[in-house]
C-alpha cells in the first residue's frame, strides 16, 4: 500500500482505443492494493488486476490533460485522459510500482481469499492427478515403471519427483543420461500410447563435447526404443530450424553441445581423430543441416527429424509485431493482412501444428516411439508434446483432460511460466508467448473440428487470462521444486475447481464425444486454414466483434431440451406412480405444481439480447447494442457537415485527361 | 436441333476425379446439347452424374498414348478432370464441350428446355413485382406513387415497367429527368425506411457534360423527394466514384450534380472499385485459393495483393454510411455511380439489409434480390458470363452480385442470429447467377426478359428454392426476428475470406457440415420438446 498516493481521481476520460473521433466515456479512477477500477458515468465497471498490466505509458501533456496509456498481458489496451498532470504521475508511478513485484509473495494469489477453508483448498489442489492420470495411459506397466530417481530433485531441479522410464533403464543409466543433458533433463515419458504400445518421450539437448559419448544415453535410448514391442524404430524430433542450428555451429567457439546426436556413436570415432578441430565444426554444420548422415544406417533405430520451430526470442518480438500492425488507428485490409504476414505469428503457428501432427503420424501410422526435445526441453518440446497428446487422445479434449494435459506437459515438467509471463520484476528476454501459442493452436483445432471438444473457446481465454493473473497458485514459479518451496497449495488456490464449478460456461453445446471420426485428429494445415484469433488479441474490443453469440443461444437451447426431457420424464415416471397407487389415475394437485411454472421458452428471449462471448464477471466485456457509432464508419458522419471539398481547377482535370 | 451439330461424339468411356472426399467415378461419357453426363455402368451403385455446360468456365485438354484428360474449370469455381479412353474421343468431346458451353442465344439456354417435376411453368414469376413493393410504401406514406412511364421501357430500358416515383412529379416530368440521366435511369425510390421516415433512391449520372448542363425536370424531382419527406429535410448523393472521377466523367458527357442546382442536396464521394479491376481481384483470389502447397507468408501476401477484401470494406462501409444517412441524420440518400447499375445497387441492396429486418427474411431477402438486382437492371449476363477461371479476355464481367453475397454472408457472420437465411442461399444464388436451369438470372433487364419471354417459357428460381425439400439447406436455424439496424464492424479483422465460398471445393467439408447438422438436431429437438410439453398437460385428467 505505500505505493499508493492517489486512491481516487475524478473526471477522468477513457478512450475508445479504435475510434479516430475523440470519442470518450467520463468516470472515475479508483486505485486499490490489487485492481484499478473506472467505474463511468453509466456505473459500468472496468477492473484490471496490477498483474496483468504490462506496460504503462505517460504521453505528452494535452489540452484536455494527461494521457496515460495501460497495455495489459491479457491484450486489453485501455487510453485515459487524466485531468491534471499531478494525478497522472501518482497513478503512473504506482502502477509502476504495483505492476511489477519483486518477490512472490507480494502477488496476488498469496491474498486471494475466496472464503474457503483449508480442507476444501487441499481438495481443490488434489483435483489433477497426475499418478491417477499415467494409470489411465497404462503406465507402469511391463516395460514402463515410475523411477524414483529424482523424488529429493537430485537428479534434475526443473523435472517432478515422479517421472516414468522404461523398466530395463537402471538408475545409474538415469544418472548418467542425465548428466549428458542439459540442466539435467533426461528423456522420460511424456505419453503412452495404450493401444499402439508407443511412447512419447521428452528431454533437453545433450551436452556432449566430440569426443565424449556417453554410453548411459545411448542406453536409455535404446530401452525406450526397445520399451516398444512392435517397431523398434524410433523418432528423435528437434523441434528447432535447422538454420538456426547452422549458424549456431558456426558462432559457437566451445563445442561443448551436440543438438541432433543421440549418442557420439553417431560419429565415426577414427575420423574425428583425424580431422582438424576446424573441419570438425564444418561437419557438423553440415550434419545440422541435414546433410552427411551417412551413419543412419548404423543407427537404424533412430530417426532424425527437425521441425523449424522458432526460439523464445523470435516469438516474443512476432507477438509485438502483431500487435502493432492490430492496434493501428485506422487500419486498412492491404495493411493488416501485410503486417499479419511480416509478424511471422501465423507461420509460427503453422510450425507448432506440423509438429505435433508429425509425432501423431509417428505413433498412429509407423507404430513408433517418439523423443522429443529443443534445447531445455520446456518450451517448444512441452508444445509439441501437449499438443500430440491432444491430437492422439480424446481425453485432453474434454474440460478436465485439458486441465491434466496442462499439469502434466507444462506445470510438472517445468516450463517457466514465471519467467515466460513475466509474473515478477525480472529479466524481459525470458517473457515469451509460449503457452498462449499452444492455446492458439489448440483454437484452431476447435475450429476444424467443432465437435470434437468438450470446452469452448470461452475456457481456453479463461486459462489465457490466468496464467498472468496471478490469482492462483497453479502457474506461479518455474517448476514443482520451487512451488513446493513457495509453500502454494498451503497459501494460495487452485484454479481449477474454480473453472470445473463453473463448467456450464466453458462448455460446447456441439461436443459429440463417441463420434469415431474425431478419435484422433488428423488437422489439415494448409495455409488458409489458419486465421487471426480475433477474439483473443482483441478480446476487449468489443466493437469489433459479432454482436450476437450462436453459442450460448445453442447451449440455452441444449440446456432446455435437457430440461423439458427431464421434465417430461419427471412427469411420466410420476403418472405411473399415481396408476398404480390409485387405479382411477386421478392425479393430485401436486403434480400440476411439478410442472414449472414458468414456461422455459420465456426464460431465454435471447431475441435482441446482445450476447457475450466471454462468461466473465466484469461488466465491461459485455458486447454492447450495435450501433453505428461504435463502428469506424460512424466517422464518415463527420462527412455529413464538412464542407464539400474545394473544386479541383478544370486546368488540372484536363491536364489529367490528356496525359 | 441445331445443337447436334456441335457434338462431335456422342459418348466414350471415362473417369471423373472431382478432388479431395469424392470418390472417382467411371462409365460412359455422354455429351448432349446442355449437358455433360457420366452414367456409371449398369453394377454401380451410384447415380448418373450430370453437369450443365453452361457452367463450364474454361476447359484444358491433354493428351498422351491412347488416353486424354480433360480439365473442367467450373464457374462455381470446382475444378473436375475427365479421364477418357481414346484422343480422338478426348478432342472431339473437349471441342463439343467448348462450343456448348459458350452458345450466346438465350432462347437455346439450358432454362427454356428444363421442365422439372413438381413445379408448373409461370409459378413464381410475380412474387415480387413492383406494385408489391408499393403497396408496402403506400402504407407507410403518401407521398410516392407507383408510375407506369416505362410501360413499353422507352424511357429507360433498363428499368422495369413500374417505378416509384414522388407523387408531386407526373410522367412528362420523368421523361425529361430520364433524358438528363445515363441510359435514362432517372431517380427512382429503392426503399422507404419507415421509422426516420426518410427514402433511398438510386439513379446514374447526369449528362451534365463539359458544358455543365442542368435539367429543371430533374432538380424538380430532387427538390420534391425533400419536399415529400418532411419540412427542412436534408439528402445526400452518394456517389460512388470518386470526386476525381465523376469530374472526368464530364468530358465524356456524364458528371455529377452541381451544388448550386440541387439545393438541400450535398455530394459524398466514396470511390468503390467495379468492373475489370473488381473481376481481376475475383480471379486472383481463386487463384490464390487454389495453391494447397503454398507457405503462410506467401497465402498472407496473395491474400492482401488481391485486395478482395478490401473490396469488401468498402461496400459495406458505404453501405453503412448511406443506412446511417438515413437513420442518424435522417436524411433523403441518392446512390449513384456512373451507369447505376452495379456499385449502385450493391449500396442500396446493402443499406436496406441493415436497416430493414423484412429484408432479413427469407421472402425478404429474394425479393430483395429480384427488386434491387434482377428488376433494377443488373446486366447479370454480361457481368456472369465467365467467372474466375476464363482465359477470355474479360469484357463486361464484373463479380458484383458475388461481392453483394460476400457482404451479406460478412454480415450474417457478425449478426448471426438476425438472418432468416443461411449460406446456403447464398452459394445457391451465387451459383444460379452465373449457370442456372432457372431462368430468373437470365438477360440483362426486364426489357430482353420480355422479348425472350422468359416469364412464361421458363422456371422461375425462387420456385425451385421455395420448395420444401430445398427448405433445411437454405435457413438459418438460429433466425430470431431483430427489429433493430444492425451496424456491422468494417474493422480487417472484423472481416474473413469467405472459406464456404472460396475454398468451397478444395477443404473438405465434413467437421462443419457435421456440425451444422447438429444444430438443426438440437434446434427440431427443441421444437419437439417444446410440442410435447403440452400433450403431457393433456394427459392429466382435471380434477
Amino acid at each position: 500500500m505505500e505505493h499508493i498516493r492517489t486512491t481516487k481521481v475524478e473526471q477522468v476520460k477513457l478512450l475508445d482505443r479504435f475510434s479516430t473521433s475523440n470519442k470518450a466515456l467520463t468516470g472515475t479512477l479508483y486505485l486499490t492494493a490489487t485492481h484499478l477500477l473506472f467505474i463511468d458515468s453509466h456505473q459500468k465497471e472496468t477492473w484490471i488486476l496490477h498483474h496483468h498490466i504490462a506496460s504503462v505509458e505517460k504521453l505528452a501533456l494535452t489540452t484536455s490533460g494527461c494521457p496515460l496509456v495501460i497495455q495489459c498481458k491479457n491484450f486489453r489496451i485501455v487510453h485515459f485522459i487524466v485531468p491534471r498532470e499531478r494525478d497522472c504521475h501518482d497513478i503512473y508511478n504506482s502502477l509502476l510500482q504495483l505492476s511489477k513485484q519483486a518477490k512472490y509473495e507480494d502477488l496476488y494469489a498469496f491474498s486471494y481469499n475466496p472464503k474457503q477453508n483449508d480442507s476444501e483448498r487441499l481438495r481443490g489442489w488434489q483435483l489433477i492427478d497426475l499418478a491417477e492420470e499415467y494409470k489411465r495411459m497404462g503406465v507402469p506397466n511391463s516395460n514402463w515403471q515410475l523411477s524414483d530417481a529424482n523424488r529429493e530433485y537430485k537428479i534434475c531441479e526443473t523435472y517432478p519427483r515422479e517421472l516414468y522410464v522404461p523398466r530395463i533403464a537402471s538408475k545409474p543409466i538415469i544418472v548418467g543420461s542425465s548428466k549428458f543433458r542439459s540442466k539435467g533433463r533426461f528423456p522420460v515419458l511424456s505419453y503412452y500410447h495404450r493401444e499402439k504400445e508407443a511412447a512419447v518421450c521428452r528431454c533437453s539437448q545433450p551436452l556432449s563435447g566430440f569426443s565424449a559419448r556417453c554410453l548411459e544415453d545411448e542406453h536409455l535410448l535404446q530401452a525406450i526404443s526397445k520399451a516398444n514391442p512392435v517397431n523398434r524404430y524410433m523418432y528423435v524430433m528437434d523441434t528447432r530450424p535447422k538454420h538456426r542450428m547452422q549458424s549456431w555451429w558456426a558462432t559457437q567457439k566451445d563445442i561443448g553441445r551436440i543438438i541432433v546426436r543421440i549418442s557420439s556413436k553417431i560419429w565415426n570415432d577414427e575420423k574425428i581423430r583425424e580431422s582438424h578441430e576446424q573441419k570438425r565444426l564444418n561437419a557438423m554444420a553440415n550434419r545440422a543441416a541435414g546433410k552427411g548422415y551417412e551413419n543412419e544406417d548404423n543407427y537404424s533405430n533412430i530417426r532424425f527429424q527437425f521441425v523449424g520451430i522458432e526460439n523464445i526470442h523470435v516469438m516474443r518480438s512476432s507477438l509485438q509485431k502483431l500487435l502493432e500492425v492490430n492496434g493501428t488507428k485506422g487500419l486498412s485490409v492491404n495493411d493488416f493482412y501485410s503486417g499479419l504476414e511480416s509478424s511471422g505469428w501465423l507461420r509460427h503457428i503453422k510450425a507448432v501444428m506440423d509438429a505435433a501432427i508429425f509425432l501423431t503420424k509417428a505413433i498412429m501410422i509407423e507404430n513408433a516411439s517418439v523423443l522429443v526435445h529443443c534445447s531445455d526441453g520446456w518450451d517448444r518440446t512441452s508444445q509439441v508434446c501437449s499438443l500430440g497428446s491432444l491430437l492422439l487422445d480424446s481425453f485432453y479434449r474434454t474440460i478436465r483432460g485439458f486441465m491434466v494435459l496442462i499439469e502434466k506437459d507444462w506445470i510438472s515438467f517445468g516450463h517457466k511460466f514465471s519467467e515466460r509471463c513475466g509474473h515478477l520484476d525480472s529479466d524481459p528476454k525470458e517473457v515469451s508467448p509460449v503457452f498462449t501459442q499452444f492455446l492458439e493452436c489448440v483454437w484452431h483445432l476447435t475450429e476444424q473440428f467443432p465437435q470434437a471438444f468438450e470446452f469452448n473457446e470461452a475456457f481456453l481465454l479463461q486459462i489465457h487470462e490466468h496464467i498472468y493473473s496471478c490469482q492462483f497458485g497453479n502457474f506461479l514459479g518455474n517448476c514443482q521444486k520451487e512451488r513446493e518451496e513457495l509453500k502454494l497449495k498451503e497459501k494460495t488456490y487452485s484454479l481449477w475447481p474454480f473453472l470445473l464449478d463453473d463448467q456450464k460456461k466453458y462448455l460446447n453445446p456441439l461436443y459429440s464425444p463417441k463420434s469415431q471420426a474425431v478419435a484422433v485428429l488428423e488437422p489439415n494445415t494448409v495455409s488458409f486454414n489458419f486465421k487471426f484469433w480475433r477474439n483473443m488479441y482483441h478480446q476487449f474490443d468489443r466493437t469489433l466483434h459479432p454482436r450476437q453469440s450462436v453459442f450460448s443461444i445453442i447451449m440455452n437451447m441444449n440446456e432446455q431440451n435437457k430440461q423439458l426431457e427431464n421434465d417430461i420424464k419427471d412427469l411420466e415416471s410420476k403418472i405411473k406412480q399415481h396408476k398404480n397407487k390409485q387405479t382411477d389415475g386421478v392425479l393430485t394437485k401436486e403434480l400440476l405444481h411439478s410442472v414449472r411454472p414458468e414456461s422455459p421458452t420465456l426464460k431465454t428471449s435471447l431475441c435482441f439480447k446482445e450476447q457475450t462471448l466471454l462468461p466473465v464477471n466484469d461488466a465491461l466485456r459485455t458486447i454492447e447494442g450495435s450501433n453505428p457509432a461504435d463502428n469506424r464508419y460512424s466517422e464518415y458522419a463527420e462527412e455529413f457537415s464538412k464542407s464539400e471539398p474545394a473544386v479541383v481547377s478544370l486546368e488540372y482535370g484536363v491536364a489529367r485527361m490528356t496525359c | 436441333m441445331e445443337f447436334s451439330e456441335l457434338i462431335r461424339t456422342g459418348r466414350a468411356q471415362a473417369e471423373l476425379l472431382r478432388g479431395p472426399g469424392a470418390p472417382p467415378l467411371r462409365g460412359t461419357l455422354c455429351v448432349t446439347g446442355h449437358h455433360l453426363l457420366l452414367s456409371p455402368g449398369p453394377q454401380a451403385t451410384s447415380d448418373l452424374w450430370l453437369l450443365l455446360l453452361r457452367s463450364v468456365d474454361s476447359i484444358e485438354k491433354r493428351v498422351a498414348g491412347d488416353s486424354g484428360t480433360i480439365t473442367l474449370r467450373c464457374k462455381d469455381l470446382r475444378v473436375l478432370q475427365l479421364d477418357i479412353e481414346g484422343v480422338e474421343a478426348t478432342l472431339d468431346i473437349a471441342r463439343s464441350i467448348e462450343a456448348l458451353s459458350s452458345l450466346e442465344s438465350v432462347i437455346t439456354s439450358f432454362p427454356f428446355f428444363y421442365r422439372p417435376k413438381g413445379l408448373r411453368l409461370g409459378d413464381a414469376w410475380h412474387f415480387h413485382p413492383p406494385e408489391h413493393h408499393y403497396k408496402r410504401v403506400a402504407r407507410e406514406t403518401n407521398a410516392w406513387r407507383l408510375s407506369e412511364v416505362n410501360e413499353d421501357f422507352s424511357v429507360c430500358p433498363s428499368y422495369p415497367r413500374a417505378v416509384i416515383v414522388p407523387r408531386a412529379v407526373d410522367d412528362d416530368a420523368l421523361a425529361r429527368s430520364a433524358r438528363f440521366r445515363q441510359g435514362g435511369r432517372f431517380p427512382v425510390l429503392s426503399y422507404h425506411h419507415a421509422p426516420s421516415g426518410t427514402v433511398l433512391l438510386r439513379s446514374s449520372q447526369p449528362l451534365t457534360g463539359p458544358q455543365k448542363r442542368r435539367c429543371a425536370e430533374d432538380e424538380e424531382l430532387l427538390r420534391a423527394v425533400l419536399a415529400g419527406a418532411r419540412p427542412g429535410a436534408r439528402g445526400f448523393i452518394v456517389d460512388t466514384r470518386s470526386a476525381q472521377a465523376a469530374k472526368q466523367a464530364r468530358m465524356t458527357g456524364g458528371g455529377t450534380e452541381a451544388k448550386a442546382a440541387y439545393p438541400g442536396w450535398k455530394r459524398l464521394h466514396r470511390p468503390m472499385e467495379r468492373g475489370r479491376p473488381l473481376q481481376e481481384s475475383f480471379v486472383r483470389l481463386v487463384e490464390a485459393c487454389g495453391d494447397l502447397e503454398q507457405s503462410m507468408d506467401r497465402w498472407l501476401s496473395r491474400l492482401e495483393g488481391c485486395r478482395w477484401l478490401a473490396h469488401v470494406k468498402e461496400a459495406l462501409s458505404t453501405a453503412c454510411l448511406a443506412a446511417q444517412g438515413m437513420e442518424r441524420e435522417g436524411a433523403c440518400i441518392l446512390v449513384h455511380g456512373a451507369e447505376g447499375t452495379d456499385s449502385t445497387l450493391l449500396v442500396t441492396s446493402l443499406a436496406q439489409l441493415i436497416l430493414d429486418p423484412l429484408s432479413r427474411t427469407m421472402t425478404g431477402f429474394q425479393e430483395l434480390v429480384e427488386r434491387e438486382w434482377i428488376q433494377a437492371g443488373h446486366p447479370f449476363q454480361l457481368r456472369c458470363a465467365h467467372s474466375a477461371f476464363s482465359h477470355a479476355r474479360p469484357k463486361h464481367e464484373a463479380p458484383t452480385f458475388l461481392l453483394f453475397l460476400d457482404c451479406v454472408w460478412q454480415l450474417g457472420r457478425q449478426f448471426p442470429l438476425s438472418l432468416e437465411f443461411g449460406e446456403g442461399l447464398l452459394l445457391a444464388l451465387f451459383e444460379h447467377a452465373y449457370a442456372s436451369p432457372f431462368g430468373t438470372f437470365l438477360c440483362n433487364s426486364e426489357k430482353e426478359r420480355c422479348l425472350c419471354e422468359v416469364r412464361t417459357r421458363t422456371h422461375s428460381l425462387w420456385s425451385g428454392l421455395n420448395q420444401p425439400k430445398e427448405q433445411r439447406k437454405l435457413r438459418n436455424p438460429l433466425y430470431v426476428l431483430n427489429p433493430l439496424a444492425i451496424w456491422p464492424s468494417v474493422e480487417p479483422q472484423s472481416l474473413r475470406l469467405w472459406q464456404g465460398l472460396f475454398l468451397r471445393w478444395t477443404r473438405p467439408p465434413e467437421p462443419s457440415e457435421a456440425a451444422w447438422e447438429k444444430v438443426w438436431q438440437i434446434v427440431t429437438d427443441k421444437e419437439k420438446t417444446e410440442g410435447s410439453q403440452p400433450t403431457v398437460s393433456a394427459s392429466e385428467p382435471q380434477p
